[in-house]
């Protein structure tokens, strides 16, 4: 190889580095480091600060119901109860509002005049954006009392499966209203997220399904709902986040008592957040530190759904 | 099961915009008929209304007929869907359905006739359409991986293939190789000249050779000058069309000095 003379020859100058790509590189890696670096120091809050009540607690923390941590010794508590009720009443807002989520994105998207449809859109989007104490009041003044004779069906009809047996809450204040004003509040987000996907499904598989000779619901069934896939679990377990973590409404509705029970229309049960909230101004002695093990308790539950759900997406990423 | 297309007087309307203008044609049952044209002047949206296909588009409309044997497809109570399965239908670009696996693509379309085949009927009729599609030596081993998976030219292979599935009487072609490399073409065009032996085959392509290679009647459309619709200019067996055509226009187009 011969060597040329740089001073005659016209060299490619070095790349250098422009201020504006570092400065943006950075940023950017920063902003990433940071989330991990919160994420973790959530999770070592919570695990410090829950330790001295968790090391001195006498009963088994996740198989024990009972509340008793108010006291400078001998605490005895357990999420047992809070835990199911959070994932009782996020499962009951869930099973209730996806389907219809599913149908509302669906109307909009595919069956709605183009009109009507944007008009639809932009009231799920507002409906989204309204703050959960507003649902809570919604609950407690208007459908606690609609849903009473409704629960006298239930009972009457469907009294044998456990779920609905009575008597009846006559104040309605149960654990099926708490779910079904959660359902309202995380619908119109599984709905914007839905419609977001189902309107990214390209016209060339819609195209390929109506030419196969499918009514339009046979091409949302055999296209839309396929590509869309992801999309509806993403969307759902956003709602089911908020349904986790829903204080406020669950709060403002429910009579709460730490048991676990399945029964659906009696008052009972009582969901982590809420409990954190009602208790935390009058805890005493290991009663924060208690809560804040509750409070772990959910960080976990969500972690685990989140996983789960990823878990869903990820398995069949290839036909996708 | 092959049928006769006979097109008359007919206009078709995106809203109030006319976009193809008085078209009437007769397209013989095993044969294969090609449209040529330039860009934008008709071929494909006249050829998404023989299964009435461009009604998806909002506010596209007919006005004329289209008989398939004695069968008038616009009559009022004829269901665009029972259509479309007597008409299939094969796009520029490949689209298999990218969640199903190259078994469920095959027969997605004869599962909304029959949802409850029998195992042994849906293998068969899988393996017969591949055969068809000239695709079976090339996936047979893997049924079960993802369509998308596949080359082009294989995807589109298996997009004619879901389209024989249906069994339908008439095959239209939208550019089917437009997207795809010249061997993928070559088989793509071989498999046309078998297929014509069941089917009414229409095929619209940009390149004037293919439609040379593959068809007996040609059609030529033109738009009838900037901003009016597009029409048949002329039309016949694909030998004459490129030797001697009856019409100006059409040797123009035919040989290039194309204006």
């Amino acid at each position: 190889m011969t060597t040329t003379d740089s001073s005659t020859t016209a060299r490619i100058p070095r790349g250098k580095r422009r201020l504006g790509d570092v400065v943006f590189a950075n940023g950017a890696r920063g902003s990433g480091v940071l989330i991990l670096a919160i994420l973790a120091g959530v999770a070592a809050f919570l695990i410090g600060q829950s330790y001295d009540s968790l090391s001195a607690n006498t009963a088994n923390f996740f198989t024990t119901s009972e509340w008793a941590a108010n006291v400078r010794e001998e605490p005895a508590f357990g999420v047992a109860a809070l835990a199911f009720g959070t994932i009782l009443a996020a499962a009951i807002a869930l099973l209730v509002a996806t389907p219809v989520a599913i149908g509302i994105a669906l109307f909009i998207v595919y069956y709605a005049p183009r009109r009507l449809a944007a008009v639809l859109g932009y009231v799920v989007d507002l409906l989204a954006a309204i703050p959960s104490v507003v649902y809570g009041l919604w609950g407690i003044g208007w459908l606690v009392g609609q849903l009473g004779p409704f629960y006298l069906l239930l009972e009457r009809y469907l009294g044998w499966i456990p779920l609905f047996a009575g008597p009846v809450s006559t104040t309605g204040r149960t654990m099926l209203t708490v779910g079904l004003v959660l359902a309202v509040m995380i619908l119109p987000i599984i709905t914007a997220m839905t419609r977001d996907v189902f309107q990214q499904v390209p016209q060339a598989h819609r195209e390929a399904a109506l030419a196969l000779g499918a009514t339009r619901w046979e091409m949302i069934r055999m296209a839309v709902l396929p590509f869309g896939r992801p999309g509806i679990i993403g969307g759902a377990m956003l709602g089911l986040g908020r349904a986790l973590g829903e204080t406020m409404a669950v709060a403002m509705i429910l009579s709460p008592s730490l048991v676990v029970s399945w029964a659906l229309l009696q008052s009972g049960n009582q969901t982590i957040a809420a409990h954190i909230a009602l208790q935390y101004p009058e805890a005493t002695g290991y009663g924060v530190s208690a809560l804040i093990a509750a409070g772990l308790v959910l960080f976990a539950i969500t972690l685990v759904v989140n996983m789960v759900a990823r878990f869903v997406v990820a398995r069949r990423k290839e036909f996708s | 099961m092959s049928k006769r297309i006979d097109v008359s007087g007919l206009h078709v309307y995106y809203g109030d915009f006319l976009a193809v203008e008085d078209v009437s044609m007769t397209i013989e049952p095993r044969s294969v008929t090609a449209f040529i044209g330039s860009s934008g002047c008709g071929k494909s949206t006249f050829l998404r209304t023989l299964n009435r296909m461009h009604e998806v588009t909002p506010g596209a409309r007919v006005q004329g007929k289209v008989m398939l044997d004695d069968q008038d497809i616009y009559a009022p109570e004829v269901d665009p869907v029972a259509v479309r399965r007597e008409i299939g239908m094969v796009f520029q670009r490949p689209n298999p359905f990218p969640t199903m696996s190259i078994y469920d693509n095959v027969i997605a379309g004869a599962r909304l006739n029959n949802q409850r085949m029998p195992k042994a009927r849906a293998d068969e009729l899988v393996e017969r359409s591949l055969r068809g599609a000239n695709l079976w030596d090339e996936v047979k081993d893997r049924l079960n991986r993802p369509g998308a998976g596949l080359s082009g030219g294989q995807q589109q292979r298996l997009c004619i293939a879901r389209a024989i599935a249906v069994e339908p009487a008439v095959l239209l072609m939208d550019e089917p190789c437009s997207a795809l490399d010249p061997i993928s073409t070559l088989a793509i065009e071989d498999l046309i000249s078998q297929l014509k032996e069941n089917y009414t085959i229409v095929i619209v392509t940009h390149n004037m050779q293919q439609a040379a290679r593959v068809s007996d009647v040609t059609a030529f459309f033109n738009l009838a000058g900037t901003g009016k619709p597009g029409k048949l200019i002329e039309m016949g067996e694909t030998n004459k069309i490129f030797t001697k055509p009856d019409k100006k226009e059409t040797e123009n187009y035919i040989t290039g000095r194309f204006g």
